[in-house]
């Protein structure tokens, strides 16, 4: 059972996350330094997502070997660079992960 | 037709093309959240509350993986902070908004929205010109309701083998696929990466997203330096 406050104060940071943005935040506000660093944030906090549920199974250990993940992973990030597509590099990965799972490992 | 509703539709033209991989995107968070047991109702109040895909579905992984609220609403603050960046722009071109239209484009301000209002808002002086915000806005928030619906339709009915999970780190390594051509880029997403896989089972709290994106950051803040260093 997901609390209802929880997703109420989930809302809340998203909301005043863009009010600051928008309403507070002064580009004096910001050395160069500092935007340099921020541009970073997507690189820092995208990968802790992405990489456990590429290499760790279900029960939470390292797969490394047979892991059709891996693959889709790669080809989708080749795609993606090639292509410079979102939706491209999401379905690239999710149909050579279909083929490996259905035909390659079965 | 009046100048606000023509302006207001130039917004809903301008984001559309920018909507068809939120589609997809909208579609996977409804069918995980009914995946891992959340109630329709309950999915769609996360897309109507918090209306961002990055913090629902952060929210939805460290749900699931049993972390505590403050480790949740923690790492939803981390997502969010990218938009720190986009801060500096944007509230030059805003500042004599209405305080009203500031709350209101704050609700509706995901990141397709914001693409597209920055450019407009650059080039025009119109006084009406919150209403271009307001329009892209209202079509991210319309196109991911209706997605989120259609997930929670879908989420009953896709087999679990499928294996439509992994569609969430696909979605996230879509958003920083260009950073792969980038030296510095590479080796902070490596180490983010590396920290967050092994402290995954590790790190108290599952506080593994904090610990990573900070030790990604910090290696990103010595790298630069030491590139600056090295080009001055």
């Amino acid at each position: 059972m997901v609390e209802w406050s929880l997703i109420i104060y989930c809302g809340l940071i998203t909301f005043f996350s863009r009010y600051l943005m928008i309403a507070i935040l002064k580009k004096e506000m910001f050395t160069n330094r500092v935007r340099e660093v921020l541009s970073f944030v997507p690189s820092a906090i995208f990968p802790a997502i992405i990489f456990p549920a590429i290499f760790l199974d279900v029960t939470g250990d390292l797969l490394i070997e047979n892991n059709p993940k891996i693959f889709a992973a790669i080809i989708a990030i080749i795609i993606g660079l090639v292509s410079k597509n979102v939706v491209a590099t999401i379905f690239s990965g999710l149909i050579s992960y279909w083929f490996l799972i259905f035909v390659i490992f079965n | 037709m009046s100048n606000k509703s023509k302006i207001f539709l130039k917004g809903v033209a301008d984001v559309s093309p920018l909507m068809i991989p939120v589609v997809p995107f909208g579609i996977i968070f409804g069918v995980l959240a009914i995946d891992l047991g959340l109630s329709p109702i309950t999915t769609m109040a996360m897309s109507i509350i918090i209306f961002g895909g990055a913090s629902q579905i952060i929210f939805l992984q460290l749900f699931s993986a049993g972390a505590s609220s403050l480790v949740i609403l923690s790492s939803v603050g981390a997502v969010n902070s990218r938009h720190l960046l986009y801060g500096a722009v944007l509230s030059e071109h805003m500042s004599d908004f209405k305080m009203t239209w500031k709350i209101i484009i704050s609700y509706f301000l995901v990141d397709q929205a914001f693409a597209v209002t920055n450019s407009y808002l650059k080039k025009s002086s119109d006084k009406d010109r919150a209403f271009h915000s307001f329009g892209a806005g209202a079509t991210c928030w319309i196109i991911w309701q209706i997605t989120t619906i259609i997930g929670i339709f879908l989420g009953s009915i896709i087999p679990e083998k499928l294996g439509l999970s992994f569609a969430v780190p696909l979605t996230f390594l879509a958003l920083i696929v260009d950073d792969f051509r980038k030296l510095i880029n590479v080796i902070v997403i490596i180490i983010s990466g590396i920290i967050a896989t092994f402290g995954y089972e590790i790190i108290p709290f599952k506080a593994y997203v904090i610990v990573a994106a900070t030790s990604g950051l910090i290696a990103a803040m010595i790298l630069t330096k030491f590139n600056r260093f090295n080009n001055g």
